[in-house]
């Protein structure tokens, strides 16, 4: 059991203790897909989204292995959630909104190998969650994923019109702007939170 | 022996393909994490790798990608509990990031690429030549991170008491610069082996024009 307050689980995950800047989670498409402002808020949001729901069913799933005395399942369960929840949300976003599931394309299967999604899963174990602490702080590690890459994103439009020398342009580039933009997160440090 | 060379250093999987870049920044900052995740990723891809160029002719194409995932993490949870049994502090230190080898994109990249389309014996060599590849960059960037974030390697310190350690190296930024430090490294190299080249053929063609002047 973990008593940490629901508001400061919440911003730990979003600033603090940043999904992507802090903890590594989620780098690939944070490096791949961070181009465009459009694409990568749409990478964002659909993350959100599948973190969200394979935090439930992750929570439901653990109390379940529990209970049978099953825990070495655990990680083959997890990437099994993720991977039919990919595919649940696919459904169900292409029945209920079209328009949606055309501006997202191809990033939603793409999620299945996002660590982030995972990281949520495994953390909310390891630390001992309560149902509500889980639900929050996947939505704050979710939102904070999606905050980082949007920021990303925009920088990197900008960049486009400015000169670079040649041998910085590409992954060396993304990697120093995410150097400093991790240090600009270090300052959320001081608001407290978990370490 | 070409597939075990590639793995190594023209096809390194971090330097060259950009791929695992999670583990890659979240444990290197010292170097024993770095040899231990190191390690425990080369184990799952030679096991898995094995495992899959064994099963491939038995394995539906449209179920593949799922059969993958489900052998990886088979492996990935041994390596979990063989690491738990060895050593508990490199288990605290190295924390979820054991179990996040499931998603870390080299290996199922390898299955794919490799594995599925090649004999056993080829695919173990890819493996231990791309897991060497992966060692190696994590070493590359650990030592990089605990000789100037701590100032000693392995532990054992390598300069005076009067040095200062550069922390920020430790901390997530330093990753994220010393990562993009190499790369910068590698395509300076890169470059500069390009342009090497090019004023090679362009000698070379100067003087054959020269020689049937």
């Amino acid at each position: 059991m973990n008593d940490a307050s629901l508001m400061s689980i919440f911003l730990d995950a979003l600033l603090i203790n940043n999904f992507v800047l802090a903890v590594f989670l989620g780098i690939c498409p944070f490096i791949g897909v961070s181009g465009k402002i459009a694409t990568a808020w749409r990478m964002g949001v659909s993350v959100v989204f599948v973190a969200f729901v394979s935090s439930v069913l992750a929570f439901a799933t653990n109390a379940l292995l529990i209970y049978c005395h099953a825990e070495y399942l655990r990680i083959i369960c997890f990437i099994a959630i993720i991977a039919s929840t990919v595919q649940l949300v696919e459904m169900f976003i292409k029945k209920t909104s079209p328009a949606l599931f055309r501006a997202l394309g191809i990033y939603l299967p793409l999620i299945t190998t996002n660590c982030a999604v995972l990281g949520v899963a495994l953390f909310q174990t390891s630390r001992e969650y309560t149902f509500a602490q889980s639900v929050v702080f996947a939505l704050g590690a979710g939102l904070g994923f999606a905050l980082a890459i949007t920021l990303m994103a925009s920088i990197r439009e900008r960049l486009d019109l400015s000169d670079v020398p040649d041998v910085a342009k590409g992954t060396a580039l993304v990697l120093v702007l995410a150097g400093i933009l991790s240090m600009a997160f270090m300052g959320f440090a001081g608001m407290g939170g978990e370490g | 022996m070409e597939a075990f060379a590639a793995g190594l250093w023209k096809q390194n999987p971090v330097f060259v393909q950009a791929l695992g870049m999670c583990p890659t920044l979240a444990v290197t900052n010292s170097v024993r994490n770095a040899i231990a995740m190191g390690i425990a990723t080369l184990f799952v891809l030679v096991c898995s790798n094995t495992l899959i160029s064994l099963v491939r002719k038995l394995v539906p194409r449209q179920v593949r990608i799922a059969t993958y995932i489900l052998i990886i993490a088979t492996f990935v949870t041994i390596v979990e509990y063989l690491i738990k049994a060895v050593s508990i502090p490199i288990y605290k230190a190295l924390g979820p990031f054991i179990a996040l080898i499931v998603v870390n994109c080299i290996i199922l990249g390898r299955a794919e690429a490799f594995a599925s389309k090649n004999t056993v014996g080829k695919s173990v060599l890819d493996g231990v030549g791309t897991g060497l590849g992966f060692c190696m960059a994590l070493l590359c960037l650990g030592s990089v991170r605990e000789i100037l974030g701590a100032g000693s390697f392995l532990g054992i310190p390598l300069f005076g008491a009067g040095f200062q350690p550069w922390v920020l190296f430790l901390l997530p930024p330093g990753g994220f610069f010393t990562l993009a430090g190499w790369l910068l490294a590698f395509s300076a190299l890169e470059q500069r082996r390009k342009g090497q080249r090019e004023r090679n053929e362009i000698a070379s063609a100067s003087a054959a024009a020269e020689v049937r002047a």
